[in-house]
């Protein structure tokens, strides 16, 4: 398969870049991991309730001839140059492209503390997208905690859904978090959100100190304000915000700069015919994603003035993503929470106390197995860079797991590149 | 309505329905088993975390990302 732009990622950036693209004529591919575009913000399911914007995104992809949108396919290896190994549920193959926009989304950070691979616990985000999968929670207890304004929107979805949330812990202090909400206003679409995610039991300078539970979860041990409490509940859903995922701009050589695929004013990467928007050039939410992704498509079709004329609403965004990302700075306690006996990789089973001497992360990696399993060191990865400062290294292929019939795919020359 | 089979028992879910879902919807939740013998559910949702990871029809495939279809035969122990 061959085509003029290949877009990855079918989120609000992707959705955005692929139709500002569309009108040259090119011929446009989007792929995306998940079973149905939107990404996670627009993730659709039985228990979804999906905003008007959205759905005028998804029938506008559907309607658009030159659009070809590959649902449930994941990028698996560099199979030459500008040609990419794919798979999906059905077969393995090689998309050959012109202009790549990268727009791989974020991922929830979740860190380790005492009993997090009960089940029972997820991410904040994680608890949203499983709800709106038809993940039953009704009448469920649920305590939330981690970071950012991902934990209302979760309680929101939770209680939509019949569960009762207990508890919110954010972890950012309430200055922080009520500088944050005073500057809404200069954003109004997100002032009007915040409204309906008012929460009783919400609590900033509060955050998890452990999950309990024999096989799973039982209860949850709150630090809320300095002092220790003990809640009953069925599911703990904890996120401590999102970072980008990074992983494959890094694999094709995009210059990343301060954790975030570095892009320039059209949203072009550092490597010629790459660009890059939403969340993986930083996290900042729809609005943001929206409109790089718009920026991108155009000036990946040569429509430089259709993308100038978008920048200052992209400054505008990029304003909230800096008041966002300053008042939820993660705080130190929350990077001490595991014990020496914590698992922090989830995959191989590798306790704390295993990787917490060594000096970066591939030593690290050499002498416990920490970060080889399934996920690639995307979940404990995340957590050492976030606890140790640890740098990620450039990943390899496979970047996920793949089928032996796909990785035959790559021939002589291609895996050599690989 | 899909109707599938979860560790050999049939289980009828909503249309859209992940497997992930299915495997609350039809068992406690559970998705495998860890390398040191713990049972592990979902935690990410969103296909990173791979804790999610099942036997659909013969093949490993992550149960947050994948939709419930009829006849679809889905195994969480080994």
């Amino acid at each position: 398969m061959k085509v003029d732009i290949l877009i990855i990622g079918a989120g609000p950036a992707g959705m955005a870049a692929a139709l500002a693209a569309a009108p040259s004529g090119a011929r446009i591919a989007v792929l995306d991991d998940n079973p149905a575009a939107g990404g996670q913000i627009w993730r659709d399911g039985p228990q979804a309730h999906l905003p008007p914007l959205a759905r005028d995104y998804r029938q506008r992809l559907e309607a658009q001839a030159n659009i070809e949108h590959l649902p449930a396919t994941r990028v698996v290896a560099l199979a030459g140059p500008k040609a990419l190994l794919v798979e999906d549920p059905e077969q393995g193959r090689v998309i050959e492209y012109d202009r790549l926009i990268l727009c791989t989304g974020a991922r929830e950070l979740l860190l380790p503390f005492p009993g997090w691979t009960l089940p029972g616990v997820t991410g904040a985000g994680g608890l949203q997208a499983l709800i709106k999968g038809g993940m039953p929670v009704a009448g469920e207890r649920i305590v939330i905690a981690g970071s950012g304004p991902l934990l209302l929107a979760s309680a929101a979805t939770a209680r939509d859904n019949g569960a009762t949330v207990l508890n919110i812990a954010e972890q950012a202090p309430w200055s922080k978090v009520a500088g944050f909400a005073a500057q809404l206003p200069r954003w109004p679409h997100k002032l009007l959100q915040s409204f309906g995610l008012f929460h009783p039991g919400y609590r900033a300078n509060s955050h998890v100190f452990e999950a309990l539970g024999e096989g799973r979860l039982e209860a949850v041990r709150l630090n809320i304000g300095g002092q220790l409490r003990e809640v009953a509940c069925e599911r703990l859903a904890c996120g401590f915000g999102l970072i980008p995922n990074l992983q494959l701009g890094q694999a094709l050589g995009c210059h990343i700069d301060n954790g975030a695929i570095a892009v320039d004013a059209w949203q072009a990467t550092s490597l010629a015919d790459h660009y890059a928007a939403g969340e993986s050039t930083g996290f900042g939410g729809s609005e943001k994603a929206l409109v790089e992704g718009a920026i991108a498509g155009h000036a990946a079709v040569g429509e430089r003035n259709a993308a100038q004329r978008l920048w200052p609403q992209r400054q505008r965004w990029h304003g909230f993503a800096t008041a966002l990302n300053a008042a939820f700075a993660l705080r130190d306690e929350v990077k001490h929470l595991a014990r020496p006996d914590t698992l922090i990789c989830r995959c191989e089973d590798v306790p704390l106390a295993a990787v917490a001497d060594h000096q970066g992360w591939s030593q690290a990696k050499m002498a416990s197995r920490c970060g080889m399993g399934a996920c690639q060191g995307r979940i404990c990865g995340g957590a050492a860079q976030a606890l140790f400062g640890w740098q990620p290294p450039v990943p390899r292929p496979p970047f996920s797991p793949a089928r032996i019939d796909t990785l035959l795919q790559l021939g002589a020359d291609a895996h050599s590149q690989a | 309505m899909p109707e599938l089979t979860l560790d050999g028992r049939p289980l009828l879910v909503a249309p859209g329905t992940t497997v992930a879902a299915a495997l609350l919807l039809g068992g406690d939740g559970t998705s495998r088993t860890s390398v040191s013998g713990q049972r592990r559910a979902p935690v990410c949702g969103m296909g990173i975390c791979q804790e999610c990871r099942v036997t659909i029809d013969g093949q490993r495939r992550l149960a947050c990302q994948t939709l419930c279809r009829d006849g679809m035969r889905v195994e969480s122990r080994p």
